[in-house]
């Protein structure tokens, strides 16, 4: 599941960047990758729809929700998380 | 160029159904925020909204009239009825011919669209109701406006998103101004809350669960609103002429465009607008001593608008106060700037200023005095009322106590 995750996720935050895939890394925010707050909006939303969970996000308040957007490894796991609590 | 003053106020809000409800509850710092209540409420994420409660329409309106008013014309005629007949105006002959109606609203009739889309798309059906058009459209509510009250003159209908009902006051004071009319109902009317309209807001992920709070490090999000205001501006000579009462003067009015980003507020803009309110009705900073905020509860809102104040006011800043009504009403959207005239109107006329309630804590980038909490009395001769659209569409109004 792991890797299906990853690679999902990288794809959704490649399309919103602009970017290709290769280079969304782990360790890249969403700020190097000229991400602004709509495009984390958006990017939350494809996520939302690709895994069929409920990302806890507010613009307002990315900092808090327990879901950390800091970097695209932080990303990752945070979807697995709520991709596993949605399998429990 | 004429005086302008406002002779008359109505409204429907979430925290009261006429104007000495409302007053009461902005000088207790009442919430009128709520569980939101309506169909399919229970598939939303955001569970809470200043909705107008207790409303009930088929007391208010015939069955012919519901067939033709979306709630947010229902609204906009109940506010109107109530403005005129403060204002004591009876139009006719050459009043009527001369005088009009212009009305903000940035959905127009969203209930309507929400359940012809319903009955098409859930329900399967193949047939809509048949006046699903004159009921939908932004301009339905100042169109009635005119009807019931026999208003001939100019007409018009606004939408600026959240400035609409700013811009479409800011329009009737420069049209009374030049003496286009010597008489204008001017206010803004929404009605968004419904399944399909609060889905919408929740996409932006800028709503809070809890509560509104401008200006608190605790804030989390704006909380959406209904309801309507709706005034009557009229030249001051007029006014004078058949002895009227008069609740505030319109000084200034400025608009100006971000021509930035679609959602992003800009500090610059915001400024401008403030300073052009300022320029226009002949004030300094000092003469102002209360600014109803636009206040949506929201970070990248709350910052700049502070940022903003302060780039205009200066040290003026210190001495004046600012709040956002929001915090008790919710964002009514279109008609936001109408509902917080009123607390406008309130300042000036009863040396009381409306409350930002809510408030638990500072936040370090809006070191403003925000009336947190408890209304205060406080003697103001001049204040401001902001409103800051989403489009970067900004619109700022200017008032002065009574001549």
């Amino acid at each position: 599941m792991a890797q299906e995750v990853e690679a999902k996720v990288r794809a959704i935050i490649a399309e919103q960047a602009g970017c290709d895939p290769a280079e969304v890394t782990p360790d890249s925010s969403p700020e190097s990758l000229g991400m602004d707050s709509m495009a984390l909006v958006e990017t939350v939303f494809a996520i939302e729809e690709a895994f069929d969970i409920e990302v806890p996000f507010n613009a307002n308040t990315p900092e808090e929700g327990g879901f950390d957007i800091t970097s695209v490894g932080a990303i990752i796991r945070a979807v697995e998380d709520l991709v596993r609590e949605r399998a429990a | 160029m004429k005086r302008v003053v406002i002779t008359g106020q109505g409204t429907i809000n979430p925290l009261g159904r006429d104007v000495t409800e409302t007053l009461a509850a902005m000088r207790e710092g009442a919430s009128g925020i709520g569980p939101l209540d309506f169909r399919d409420a229970e598939r939303l994420s955001v569970g809470i909204g200043g909705q107008v409660k207790d409303f009930a329409p088929e007391e208010l309106f015939d069955r012919q009239e519901l067939a033709l008013y979306d709630r947010f014309t229902q609204f906009a005629l109940i506010a109107a009825r109530e403005a005129v007949a403060q204002s004591g105006l009876e139009f006719r002959d050459e009043l009527a011919a001369r005088a009009g109606v212009v009305l903000g609203t940035a959905g127009g009739g969203v209930n309507t669209w929400d359940e012809s889309y319903r009955t098409v798309y859930e329900a399967g059906k193949n047939r809509v109701h048949p006046f699903t058009v004159p009921r939908l459209m932004n301009n339905a509510a100042a169109s009635h406006i005119s009807m019931q009250f026999g208003l001939r003159g100019p007409g018009w209908s606004v939408a600026t998103a959240c400035a609409s009902s700013n811009h479409a006051m800011g329009q009737a004071f420069n049209l009374v101004r030049a003496g286009g009319a010597p008489v204008m109902l001017a206010g803004g009317a929404e009605a968004m809350l419904c399944f399909g309209g609060v889905k919408a807001w929740e996409g932006l992920r800028v709503m809070s669960r809890e509560a509104c709070r401008p200006f608190s490090a605790t804030r989390s999000g704006m909380v959406m609103g209904e309801g309507a205001a709706v005034f009557v501006f009229e030249e001051l000579e007029h006014a004078r002429a058949r002895g009227a009462e008069i609740l505030a003067e319109v000084v200034g009015f400025a608009m100006t465009s971000d021509a930035a980003d679609i959602v992003v507020p800009s500090r610059a803009g915001a400024a401008r607008a403030i300073a052009g309110a300022l320029a226009d009705g002949g004030l300094a900073p000092q003469d102002v001593g209360y600014i109803n905020a636009h206040g949506t509860g929201t970070r990248a809102n709350d910052r700049t608008e502070c940022a903003a104040i302060a780039d205009v006011f200066g040290a003026a800043a210190d001495d004046l106060m600012i709040s956002s009504t929001k915090s008790m009403h919710g964002h009514l959207i279109g008609a936001t700037g109408a509902v917080e005239l009123l607390a406008c109107i309130m300042a000036l006329g009863e040396g009381v200023i409306a409350p930002t309630i809510g408030f638990e804590a500072p936040d370090p980038e809006c070191p403003l005095d925000v009336v947190p909490n408890v209304a205060r009395e406080a003697e103001v001769s001049a204040v401001l009322s902001n409103a800051f659209a989403f489009g970067g569409l900004n619109a700022v109004l200017a008032l002065r106590k009574a001549p």
